[in-house]
């Protein structure tokens, strides 16, 4: 009779099941430290701009903008000469990457079948693997004085751009590869039965219709790749030179951005010189670039998903 | 052209239920009156993926400008068929099909034949609208384009193969706009039009109005009907009232499990003319489907 | 049965049905297949190239002293016997350049760097996968930070981790500092890779567990994490591969030159690495030192290419297609 009014448990208070919230300080403590560690790299973005920021300002309190941002190589500060030196790299190793690195995507995307790529593809990301040193070492001792001066005959200086670039392009070869693969894989399989259904051979639906739905994604790729050249260091700091030099000519040797902020570090100037906080400066820009060309790749990738 | 799909058993006594060979079951199927002018024959047509038998010995003729449907319950393996039809099946992995197909007498599973070629001939619609992310123009032209199509003047095949799906009116002013704008409906008319621009002779359509709202739907039907004039069409449909509505003949498949593997084998129960096949069919397991008390 | 029609139709497709020439084989095609061919296979040539180059050159020195000796150390009874082969004394020291200090120092970085990057990655994964709420404001810029993270060059972390230790007032070139530069450099690898593990778990495991009352963590302990530990497994090895072979954030933080074992406790110990040891190997005006680097570099990719291949095998071995 009191059922209906004041419902009481099947057996006795004493068993009825407790549901309320119950505190569990170990599950507290654990979530704690899981945010901790999320938030670490959000840490050490902040570190790093810190890091690199308080030096650079030391800098320019000490040595005018003028000085820096000029192409005068006899500026002991001038970082145009370095830009320069670094973006023929850069575009050397695309010359390289970006046609490769796309062959091989499209060939794992659009021929491979799942057997092969399984193996296919960890062999083209071993180039990725290889340390820099090795590469740099690579550079100066092979691909510069045999293949490009003995082999091929070319007037170029011992270090420069143009070897030390070649050898940058197959080092970031998996970059763009991998990234590819990843945007011709998304392209939707009915897109390319429909090309086939029409009489298309392979190669023109890979080219005509799952490249260019595939672009943007591939244009990401190429962006990542980039950042990735410019802010290699030991391959341009040990193949590329050490001389500040505004010339057009890949053949000649040219200082890069990353191979004057190794210098200056392997060298002896004192840490409160100001050659020593001149490398931040030239970090400070190279972090700017990489991180613009980073939010460039990411804000492409977003518009290309919304694609389909 | 030989009359053997003709020369099957009619009609069997024996009740659904009991357990016949699959051999057995095939025998059984009933093969009404077929076209006098076939663009398309298949003969003893097997299919199996791996292992797996997916269809079983089916042998069915496609009459020149006549829609023909396919229908049956799912997993009767009617799809699976008409991706043979213009070898769109050879590019599922572990596909393999023996028997024959034959295209105004010629085997398309010859050692000769390159798929490429017989699809340029037999053309396809999918389930999805599945429209290239370009242009309305470019998806019109990208078929004429790649296999070559000696065209003197692109604009007026756009137009015409536009015209043809019935989509001109209502895309003349964007043809230049993404294809990614158009409504469901417009889009497998698009993939339509896209399919006539490279003048095939025979049209395959799979399930072409499964992703589209009923009056989409209704304006397929019409384009389907209009086009059985310049085109031999072959539609593969789960809706039977598409079926009665649109198709000259209709073929019914039906799925029959394996005792040991419980792997579902497709296999053709009856073809006759659509007519005669929903009103008054001769085997008792098309019946059954079309009065909805199985499938 | 055939028409006179059907009959003119046939005759127009046979002409071009049965060329026994498949469209996918005509020039261009196989032209465009060939180009694939050379893109996929001419990284492994190159590859291919410097090895082959690189070991002929350090051939001479695929010896035990390679292991056993640190750069420029002396044995005046081996310089004897040396010398008794007839090379030139000025090349007697040079001889014997080895890369213990190199070796033992990329070794107990590679550790340190394990232990610190591991439990820290996978903790930030741990949560951003099983806790967090995706859209959570949080959450998104941790996901937009590690992207830019993961394209930071490598000195860059190498000057944070340089500041970081001159604010705790540590002396430049010891282990842990380096250590630091390379867990912050593979952080964002494991993060990824450890969350691309967790995602494949299917959810249903996760919400068996949460049915049976499990709490969260949990779930996450006991079910997800044990099913993901293949794919941590991997992408923690590429991580660390890659960590042993830079250079760039070592020389930032003052690693270089040490012709001596480190000491106990040895995060504390000035070391030197292996990958800047070949580097200052390479600079070397001596053909003979240089070989040394050759014979060196050798070794490192057999290190690094030893640990790819594990990881890849772990990658196609366990991979569970759920």
């Amino acid at each position: 009779m009191t059922a209906l009014t004041q419902p009481s448990p099947p057996s006795g208070a004493g068993s009825a099941p407790v549901l309320t919230a119950r505190p569990r300080r170990g599950e507290a403590v654990i979530k704690a430290a899981l945010v901790t560690a999320a938030g670490a790299s959000v840490l050490v973005t902040a570190g790093i701009l810190f890091a690199v920021l308080e030096p650079a300002i030391e800098f320019f309190r000490r040595v005018p903008a003028g000085e820096f941002f000029t192409a005068d190589t006899d500026s002991s500060y001038a970082v145009f000469p370095l830009i320069m030196g670094t973006g023929m790299t850069t575009v050397i190793a695309l010359m390289v990457a970006v046609p490769i690195g796309l062959g091989a995507a499209m060939y794992l995307s659009e021929y491979a079948s799942k057997r092969a790529r399984k193996w296919l593809k960890p062999t083209v990301e071993l180039l990725a693997g290889v340390p820099s040193v090795v590469y740099g070492f690579f550079a100066v001792f092979f691909v510069i004085p045999v293949v490009l001066q003995d082999w091929l005959g070319l007037e170029i200086s011992a270090y420069n751009p143009l070897g030390g670039g070649l050898v940058l392009g197959v080092m970031i070869i998996p970059t763009v590869a991998s990234l590819s693969e990843d945007a011709l894989s998304a392209v939707p399989l009915a897109l390319r039965q429909g090309s086939l259904a029409m009489g298309a051979n392979r190669m023109q639906t890979t080219l005509r219709v799952v490249f260019p739905a595939a672009l943007s994604g591939i244009a990401a790729a190429v962006v990542l790749g980039v950042s990735r050249a410019v802010g290699e260091t030991m391959i341009v700091l040990m193949a590329c030179g050490s001389i500040k030099n505004t010339s057009l000519d890949p053949g000649e040797g040219h200082e890069t951005m990353t191979g004057t902020i190794a210098r200056t570090a392997l060298g002896e100037s004192p840490v409160e010189s100001t050659e020593y906080k001149y490398l931040f400066a030239v970090a400070l820009l190279l972090f700017v670039i990489t991180f613009v060309m980073n939010m460039i790749s990411i804000a492409i990738v977003r518009r290309f998903r919304q694609a389909y | 052209m030989s009359t053997e799909p003709a020369t099957a058993t009619t009609s069997s006594e024996e009740p659904m239920g009991l357990k016949l060979s699959i051999d057995e079951e095939a025998a059984h199927s009933t093969i009404g009156e077929v076209p006098a002018e076939s663009v398309m024959e298949t003969f003893h047509l097997n299919v199996f993926y791996n292992d797996f038998h997916a269809v079983h010995d089916v042998n069915l003729t496609f009459g020149r400008n006549e829609i023909t449907a396919l229908i049956g319950p799912s997993g009767c393996g009617k799809s699976t068929v008409l991706r043979c039809l213009n070898r769109m099946n050879d590019l599922v992995p572990g596909a393999r099909v023996e028997g024959e197909i034959n295209y105004h007498g010629q085997n398309i599973y010859g050692s000769k034949v390159d798929p490429i070629a017989v699809r340029q001939h037999i053309g396809m619609v999918f389930q999805k609208p599945n429209p290239f992310p370009k242009s309305i123009y470019d998806n019109i032209a990208y078929g004429p384009r790649v296999i070559g199509m000696k065209v003197d003047n692109m604009d007026d095949l756009v137009e015409e193969a536009l015209r043809g799906a019935a989509l001109w009116d209502e895309v003349k002013d964007k043809l230049k706009q993404s294809a990614y704008g158009l409504s469901g409906g417009q889009q497998q008319r698009l993939c339509i039009a896209r399919t006539i621009a490279t003048k095939p002779d025979v049209i395959l359509m799979d399930e072409p109005c499964s992703a589209l709202d009923p009056i989409a739907t209704a304006k397929i039907e019409d384009l389907m009907l209009e086009m059985r004039k310049d085109f031999t069409i072959i539609i593969v449909t789960h809706n039977m009232q598409q079926a009665a509505r649109v198709s000259d003949r209709t073929a019914f498949f039906t799925a029959k499990p394996d005792e040991t593997t419980g792997n579902r084998t497709g296999l053709l129960v009856e073809f006759d003319r659509t007519k005669q096949l929903f009103s008054n069919p001769a085997d008792e397991r098309t019946e059954a489907y079309i009065s909805g008390r199985f499938g | 049965m055939s028409t006179a029609a059907a009959a003119t139709a046939s005759a127009v497709t046979t002409s071009t049905l049965a060329t026994g020439k498949s469209q996918d084989r005509n020039l261009t095609s196989l032209v465009f297949l060939g180009a694939l061919w050379f893109s996929l296979f001419f990284g492994v040539v190159v590859l291919f190239a410097l090895i082959v180059d690189t070991a002929i050159s350090g051939a001479d020195r695929f010896d035990k002293e390679l292991f056993t000796q640190y750069t420029q150390s002396f044995d005046p009874e081996r310089a004897e016997a040396l010398a008794a082969t007839g090379r030139d004394p000025k090349d007697l020291s040079a001889a014997y350049t080895g890369f213990k200090s190199g070796i033992v120092g990329s070794v107990i970085l590679m550790i340190t760097t394990a232990l610190m990057a591991i439990p820290l990655g996978v903790a930030a994964a741990v949560y951003l996968e099983e806790f967090s709420s995706k859209t959570s404001r949080f959450s998104r810029i941790v996901e937009v930070n590690l992207q830019n993270l993961a394209a930071v060059p490598a000195v860059i972390y190498g000057m944070l981790a340089a500041s970081l230790m001159a604010a705790v007032g540590a002396e430049r070139g010891i282990a842990i500092g380096g250590a630091v530069a390379l867990s912050l450099l593979i952080l964002p690898v494991v993060i990824i890779t450890t969350r691309e593990a967790l995602r494949s778990v299917p959810d249903e495991i996760r919400q068996g567990s949460l049915a049976l009352g499990a709490t969260v963590w949990q779930t996450t302990w006991r079910q997800t994490l044990p099913s993901a530990v293949p794919g941590i497994a991997t992408g923690t090895i590429l991580g660390l591969s890659r960590a042993i072979g830079e250079a760039a954030p070592l020389v930032m933080i003052g690693f270089g030159a040490i012709n001596f074992a480190p000491e106990l406790p040895y995060i504390t110990s000035k070391i030197e690495a292996f990958p800047l040891e070949i580097y200052d190997a390479a600079q070397s005006s001596r053909e003979i030192v240089r070989q040394a680097a050759s014979a060196g570099i050798i070794v490192l990719l057999a290190m690094i290419l030893g640990m790819n291949a594990l990881a890849i095998i772990i990658r196609n071995k366990f991979q569970r297609s759920w």
